[in-house]
């Protein structure tokens, strides 16, 4: 009976700790599409928050920003201020671990250039130190502009097109996910290794 | 409804000005749920450029997994709702807009370069933020030119093919 508990706890500190497979993750993250519809009629999606900052903190002439943003966009941003606690709590309740990568992708990624497999991204790329070399700053800096043009241009992001839009069968949603892998795959197999390779 | 909202807001997550206001008990609950969103981001690893390389790379079927059983989740959820009528917590009756086609480059061309994007950084805009508060605080300097990236969007829009 001791022995069946202590496996029990295990279990669930693991839970808590560890990694969650694909068949739990992925439901749950689904799950917020109905709860943010069920609590308030709201449409989950990230990126629109880029918009609603932009139009809080600097709007300046530029029409796209001149709106309401906390008739449109206040539920979100506190939302998106529960995200980045949540990431803290994620953060400071598991033991730290490595990413448990397939060995596939660990040599392809050794072969690149990158070699430390200790962090959830890879400490020669997302470090301060690292920001000033050019590979850090094309995949910070750059990437950071591109998802914000992009998801912008394109109207949303892997929340808004990839989930509620897919889920919601709309066919810009899916082009839209379309592109993002055209550029995801792009990158990847083009633009990154170039850059990792480069100091 | 198409052409009038295309000169204001249209983001992720689609809504108007004619929305209502959110009321402002509901508040903790948005911050609750997003606790929970980011909590689950990490510990699923989504926010892991290692998991999105593996992903583009087509050498692990977990992210397809996660994202294709959160997409499955969220259909029938949505089949329910509107199979059921219900209204939110809030009153308001549930509907979610269709989204506004234009001549469709919008969505291939943004789609594309946002996933330039999100491989070199690893992480769409909610994973920067629970990243920062994982602890890769490198990641405000990704979120403070993904702001500057939204801000020449809007900018550049009227010159922009929609």
């Amino acid at each position: 009976m001791v022995f069946e508990n202590e496996i029990g706890e295990e279990r669930m500190i693991s839970w808590l700790n560890g990694d969650w497979p694909w068949y739990i993750a992925g439901p749950i993250i689904g799950f917020f599409v109905p709860a943010l519809l069920i609590v308030g009629n709201k449409v989950f999606g990230i990126s629109g928050n880029l918009s609603h900052l932009c139009a809080a903190i600097a709007p300046g002439r530029v029409d796209y920003f001149r709106y309401d943003w906390r008739r449109a966009g206040l539920w979100n941003l506190v939302f998106l201020a529960g995200v980045l606690m949540g990431g803290f709590v994620a953060g400071h309740t598991g033991g730290p671990h490595a990413i448990a990568i397939s060995a596939e992708t660990k040599a392809t990624l050794a072969r690149m250039g990158i070699h430390d497999f200790t962090g959830v991204a890879p400490r020669e790329i997302f470090t301060w130190r690292a920001l000033l070399t050019l590979k850090g700053f094309i995949a910070v800096v750059i990437g950071g502009f591109l998802v914000g043009f992009g998801t912008a241009y394109a109207a949303g992001c892997t929340s808004g097109h990839a989930i509620s839009g897919l889920a919601n069968f709309q066919l810009p949603s899916l082009i839209a996910v379309v592109g993002f892998f055209a550029g995801g795959l792009a990158a990847t197999y083009f633009i990154l290794p170039l850059v990792i390779g480069a100091l | 409804m198409t052409q009038q909202t295309l000169g204001r807001f249209q983001g992720c997550g689609e809504e108007g000005e004619d929305s209502l206001p959110t009321p402002l008990a509901f508040l903790p609950v948005y911050f609750l749920l997003g606790i929970a969103f980011g909590f689950v981001l990490v510990r699923s690893e989504v926010v892991s450029w290692f998991r999105i390389q593996e992903m583009f790379r087509f050498q692990s079927f977990r992210m397809y997994g996660i994202i294709g059983s959160a997409v499955a989740t969220a259909a029938i959820s949505l089949f329910i709702l509107k199979r059921l009528k219900v209204s939110a917590l809030t009153g308001e009756k549930i509907s979610v807009p269709k989204q506004n086609m234009g001549n469709g480059v919008r969505y291939l061309v943004g789609g594309t370069i946002f996933g330039v994007g999100w491989a070199l950084t690893g992480a769409c805009p909610g994973p920067v933020v629970a990243l920062i508060g994982d602890g890769v605080a490198v990641m405000i300097v990704a979120l403070t030119s993904a702001l500057v990236g939204t801000w020449v969007y809007g900018r550049l829009r009227p010159r922009l093919p929609h």
